[in-house]
């Protein structure tokens, strides 16, 4: 018969012992293709440690050896789930090399094109994020459904569904079709309620508040520290954002607000996207409705743009952080270096810090919660 | 605080510390580097956070770039240091900031730049077996074509 006093005999006599366990670099949570090599006991990791590399393209490289215009597609292919925006940065790092002035009307279309990227990229953001905690299906089904009409738009406006090469130096490649305006509110009127569905379905079920709430606290000096930035630092608590602290293109002109949690835990990166989306459609709103005539593009564009010589550093808001364009000109027709400062890069640096301590379940919950792609970490 | 008056406080400070014409960039000498971050972070400036950090090939030497952001203060400053080609060791700021660990790794793998009392230097993107650093202007493999001009 075993008794309570044997039984603890028993516990005592174990030996545990530390081993490993490797995830990814095929993980369906890493979203990408990530490797943590983690030292577990038990269910509990003790040390994450983290290779990189896997999707390197050294799209550094290849920069020196195109031209300022023809490097445009591949920024697409750094965030691709936010190309609209990628394609924004790096223009305004080369007009600003150029120092070119680009017409309003113009300015106007990144707003609404950058603002609606943010939407689409922010719903697969939750609706992976709900998938990887098993809210299998629904949730993002019902966000890839969503999606599917911003990216309809998108295929409208520039005839690609994924990687847009839209905006370009200069303005952007052509005005709006007719009777895009109408179809752009439409969608607004159509987004509105289905993000408040998703807000119901999600936000306080008690699953998925059991399984984000307190999990993953990133504090705030550290997320400073580490140069974490977007959604998981205003999730910590840190009202920071680049569309209003260093306001770029027209956003000075729109009304909207900078949503920031407190905790810094996994659902308030949740909720902070959750709000951004609201935010955004209202930025879409305005733009849309202030819509200037003119110009979606400088007059007399020229196919090969030739920089003088300098150097210029541009960050924007994009839906993972602030992403970064360092460029330097030589003054010939291809950059002598472009440096991309990717959002995800500095956002995953933090990750094995807070993956100390975490159950090897809620470390999924933090990856998914990071919203990290691999396309702009490993470049 | 206007760029200018942080230069006018750091040239105060340290004697050797030069501005760029072009980007308005703090060149410092590479031993002084350590000293001059401290200053950034701590006190008054409160420069929070290492924005970026990379290196630009310029043939005889290497260029590293730093990038502060001072999150408080809303103003950010651009800082270089100059190693020659036959001596690219440099002072590590991931005591500093944490941001820099991934981001000397970076520059360590391609650019081979060696960070002196760095916690973990290894290569970040390419395979550890490689011995050459590819972003480097004299960079060549079999596979790597360079386009005319």
């Amino acid at each position: 018969m075993i008794t309570d006093e044997t039984a603890v005999a028993d516990a005592k006599s174990f030996e545990t012992e530390e081993f490993f366990v490797n995830m990814g670099p095929q993980h369906p949570s890493t979203h990408g293709v990530l490797y943590l090599e983690l030292k577990m006991d038990g269910e509990v990791v003790v040390e994450c440690r983290m290779h990189l590399g896997y999707l390197h393209r050294s799209i550094e490289k290849i920069a020196e050896n195109r031209t300022y215009t023809q490097f445009i597609p591949f920024t697409d292919r750094l965030d691709y789930l936010a190309s609209m925006n990628n394609n924004l940065a790096y223009v305004l790092t080369v007009e600003k090399l150029l120092g070119t002035e680009v017409p309003e009307r113009a300015q106007y279309i990144r707003v609404i094109m950058a603002e609606l990227n943010r939407v689409a990229s922010h719903l697969i953001a939750i609706g992976t994020f709900a998938q990887d905690l098993g809210a299998f299906g629904t949730p993002l089904l019902y966000c890839f459904r969503e999606r599917e009409r911003i990216v309809d738009i998108f295929d409208e406006v520039c005839g690609n569904r994924l990687t847009y090469n839209y905006i370009r130096v200069g303005g952007v490649q052509d005005d709006l079709t007719p009777g895009m305006d109408r179809k752009i509110k439409d969608l607004i009127q159509y987004l509105r309620p289905k993000i408040e569905d998703l807000d119901a379905l999600l936000t306080r079920n008690a699953i998925f508040l059991a399984r984000t709430r307190g999990i993953g606290i990133l504090p705030k000096e550290m997320a400073v520290n580490y140069g974490v930035t977007g959604p998981n630092l205003r999730g910590s608590g840190v009202r920071w954002d680049l569309r209003k602290d260093e306001p770029y293109l027209v956003y000075d002109k729109f009304q909207f607000d900078i949503p920031a949690a407190r905790n810094g835990d996994a659902w308030d990166r949740y909720r902070v996207r959750m709000e951004e989306m609201r935010q955004s459609l209202r930025i879409v709103e305005q733009a849309i409705e202030g819509l200037p005539e003119g110009q979606a593009a400088v007059k007399g564009k020229r196919a090969v743009l030739k920089p003088p010589a300098g150097e210029a550093y541009v960050r924007t808001e994009n839906p993972r952080g602030e992403l970064g364009f360092y460029i330097v000109s030589d003054g010939t027709t291809m950059p002598y270096r472009t440096k991309i400062r990717a959002p995800s890069f500095s956002n995953l640096a933090v990750i094995p810090e807070i993956a100390k301590g975490l159950k090897i379940a809620d470390l999924v919950c933090v990856l998914g919660s990071f919203d990290m792609v691999m396309g702009e970490v490993d470049r | 605080m206007q760029p200018s008056e942080i230069l006018d406080l750091i040239k105060a400070k340290f004697a050797d510390v030069s501005v760029e014409e072009q980007t308005k960039a703090l060149v410092v000498p590479r031993e002084k580097l350590l000293g001059v971050a401290e200053f950034l972070k701590g006190g008054e400036l409160a420069f929070d956070r290492l924005d970026c950090l990379t290196a630009v090939d310029r043939g005889d030497k290497i260029e590293l770039v730093y990038i502060f952001l001072s999150m408080t203060k809303r103003c950010s400053i651009w800082l270089k240091v100059f190693l020659p080609m036959d001596n690219l060791k440099i002072e590590s700021l991931s005591s500093l900031w944490r941001s820099a660990d991934w981001f000397e790794r970076e520059v360590y793998d391609l650019f081979g730049v060696q960070f002196l009392n760095h916690p973990d230097l290894r290569r970040i993107l390419n395979p550890d077996s490689w011995t050459v650093h590819p972003l480097r202007k004299d960079f060549t493999s079999p596979d790597f074509i360079k386009k005319p001009q």
